[in-house]
């Protein structure tokens, strides 16, 4: 089954075409890598899959429902979420928070109940509470639930990301390289947790990386950007052996 | 293990606001017992209201500045709509309704309405943007607003209200009419129902309203915001609506804090020294001396700021120098990277003496 679908994406800044006759398909619980060299237009693409850019052409539609030019919060509410280059966390939060923050849309009571601090808002806090800890176990990071964001070391950082966007309850989670900055054994470490999240939560994931190690061991299936074009795409061995591709990162 | 955790994170807020709450409330005995045996001058009975004007004032620019991370410049605007619109509402329904107490009550909220409605239409179009433009327009708001009742004339008769930008004259009103507002003279005889007592019941409203807020799912919404748009965005935010709410509940106190004002006076006139630039700055310096984003520093700053100049005055000259070096020394003390980590040294040690001698016991 089909998760997303993307059809002739195209966006310009000025003349340049950032991103050009994009075309990409992603199957439900699929493991998807997008690679390219730099400034190859991929966080472009993901940028233009949560609305932060609106395209200029093309259509997105996620599990069936176009969600093209959509604004941010809506694609989220549809079921995208995602992490960014630079780490974007809510600093002056803590860990805690930061999840809470994300489980925003999933828990509700009214302003008012909050103000006045009606039952709902302590048996609703207390459900929040329990599901951020909850998340935050599985990152391994529940001792540090009351740790301002600031100050987690980077790699907890990452995953402290992850796991507020997962906190959404999203069909599609977006990562930008999520391995950027780390040392080899952080990237191990990394592999096994992105694994994890696919099997536990029943996730489909697509993800940017530089490193081909990674890449190469998660990915099951790969699009190959260059200059804002697909320059190849389909199975990881068969992509990573092309020499097209090959050319692109190498050189001749 | 997660309930552990969850009974330190609410105990640490709680205890907080206990704290916090605690302290206006000792205070307000301590005083009262004071004035009851007489021990208080004239000069500090004067202050005892206006001290709760500028707490409520410096509590509530917290939110915007503090909590919602943006900068408004015309908090002195906000509480001008609340002292008119209260004030104009006490004198026309002074007759109508003879008990102090509910007219008062509405009159507390229709300042905080109309105030808060003011803050909604100014942030409809301005917090839309990203940047300083918050500044720019809250400046020039409270200017403007303070500048419109200047001349503005309104009277009352049996035909109903009158309005003009002229003069009394111009009104046309009939024999038995009344003039309400008259321009720069602004509006006498304001019921005087402002007393400590109010002052401090409306200050601890605005406290649990506020820290409420902060602490609730709303309130970790504006502080995502704050510290990163684009992410709370990317986790389905309302990024207009969570900024909308802080900054017009910011206001909406701020009105609050003006009917407490108005109706402390036998004359509301919208002066520079009351309502202008000067007051906005002055309720600003309260917060950021206060703490950004610290609540109890906001009520701290502004009770000991409001009361220096008036206990220095014997100095004469040498007042507003010692004012100069008081705000100069706070700062050093609130946000100098040097301060902070003799602070926490201090807090540290009291802590494990604390545990030593428990453990002695």
């Amino acid at each position: 089954m089909t998760m997303l679908k993307i059809q002739n994406l195209g966006i310009s800044f000025g003349g340049l075409h950032a991103v050009d006759d994009f075309n990409m398909e992603v199957k439900k619980g699929c493991l998807y890598g997008l690679i390219g060299p730099n400034g190859a237009g991929k966080t472009t693409v993901f940028n233009l899959l949560t609305g932060v850019y609106k395209p200029n052409e093309g259509i997105i539609t996620l599990d069936g429902q176009d969600i093209t030019g959509k604004k941010t919060i809506d694609i989220n509410h549809a079921g995208i979420a995602r992490t960014f280059q630079n780490i974007r966390l809510f600093k002056e939060l803590t860990v805690a928070e930061n999840v809470k923050v994300g489980l925003h849309n999933q828990l509700h009571y009214s302003t008012l109940e909050g103000i006045l601090r009606l039952p709902r808002y302590y048996a609703v806090e207390r459900q929040i509470q329990e599901q951020a800890l909850e998340l935050l176990k599985v990152f391994d990071l529940d001792k540090e639930a009351e740790v301002l964001a600031a100050n987690l070391p980077y790699g907890k950082q990452r995953k402290l990301e992850i796991a507020r966007a997962l906190a959404t309850k999203p069909k599609l989670l977006l990562l930008d390289e999520p391995a950027a900055g780390m040392n080899p054994n952080e990237t191990l470490e990394l592999m096994e947790t992105i694994k994890f999240v696919r099997k536990h939560f029943d996730m489909t994931i697509i993800l940017i990386e530089h490193d081909m190690k990674l890449v190469s061991g998660i990915c099951e299936e790969l699009t190959v950007l260059n200059f804002g074009r697909v320059l190849c795409q389909g199975d990881t061995n068969e992509v990573l052996n092309d020499p097209e591709v090959i050319k692109a990162y190498l050189g001749e | 293990m997660n309930t552990f955790l969850m009974n330190i994170k609410s105990n640490k807020t709680l205890k907080s606001k206990i704290i916090t709450l605690g302290l206006v409330v000792g205070v307000y005995i301590i005083m009262q017992v004071l004035l009851s045996a007489g021990a208080v001058s004239s000069l500090i009975k004067g202050l005892l209201v206006p001290l709760c004007t500028y707490a409520i004032l410096a509590v509530s620019l917290n939110l915007t500045v503090g909590i919602l991370g943006e900068l408004s410049l015309g908090h002195a605007g906000f509480m001008c709509i609340g002292a008119f619109s209260s004030a104009f509402f006490s004198k026309c329904m002074q007759d109508a309704i003879p008990v102090a107490g509910i007219r008062f009550t509405a009159a507390i909220l229709i300042g905080a309405l109309c105030a808060g409605l003011f803050g909604l239409l100014i942030g409809i179009p301005v917090l839309r943007l990203k940047g300083d433009y918050l500044a720019i327009v809250t400046l020039a708001f409270g200017e403007i607003a303070k500048n419109v009742i200047n001349m503005l004339y309104i009277g009352i008769d049996e035909n109903g209200m009158h309005f003009s930008t002229k003069s009394t004259l111009e009104l046309n009103l009939s024999e038995n009419g009344r003039v309400i507002i008259q321009g720069a003279q602004g509006i006498t005889g304001t019921p005087n129902d402002s007393s400590f007592t109010v002052g401090i019941i409306l200050l601890l409203i605005t406290l649990l309203v506020i820290l409420n807020l902060i602490h609730s799912r709303d309130g970790r919404a504006i502080m995502a915001i704050r510290d990163n748009t684009i992410a709370a965005e990317s986790v389905g935010i309302n990024i207009t609506k969570y900024k909308l709410m802080a900054f017009s509940v910011s206001a909406a106190f701020a009105g609050v804090a003006g009917v407490l004002y108005a109706h402390n006076l036998s004359t509301l006139s919208a002066t520079p020294k009351n309502f202008g630039y000067n007051m906005s700055i002055m309720i600003l310096v309260f917060v950021v001396l206060g703490g950004i984003g610290n609540i109890r520093g906001s009520i701290i700053a502004s009770v000991i700021l409001t009361l220096l100049p008036e206990l220095l005055r014997s100095l004469n000259d040498y007042r507003m120098l010692i004012y100069a070096i008081v705000l100069i020394v706070m700062m050093l003390f609130n946000w100098a990277p040097a301060c902070i980590q003799w602070r926490e040294k201090v807090v540290y040690k009291l802590k494990a003496k604390k545990i030593r001698t428990k453990e002695a016991e």
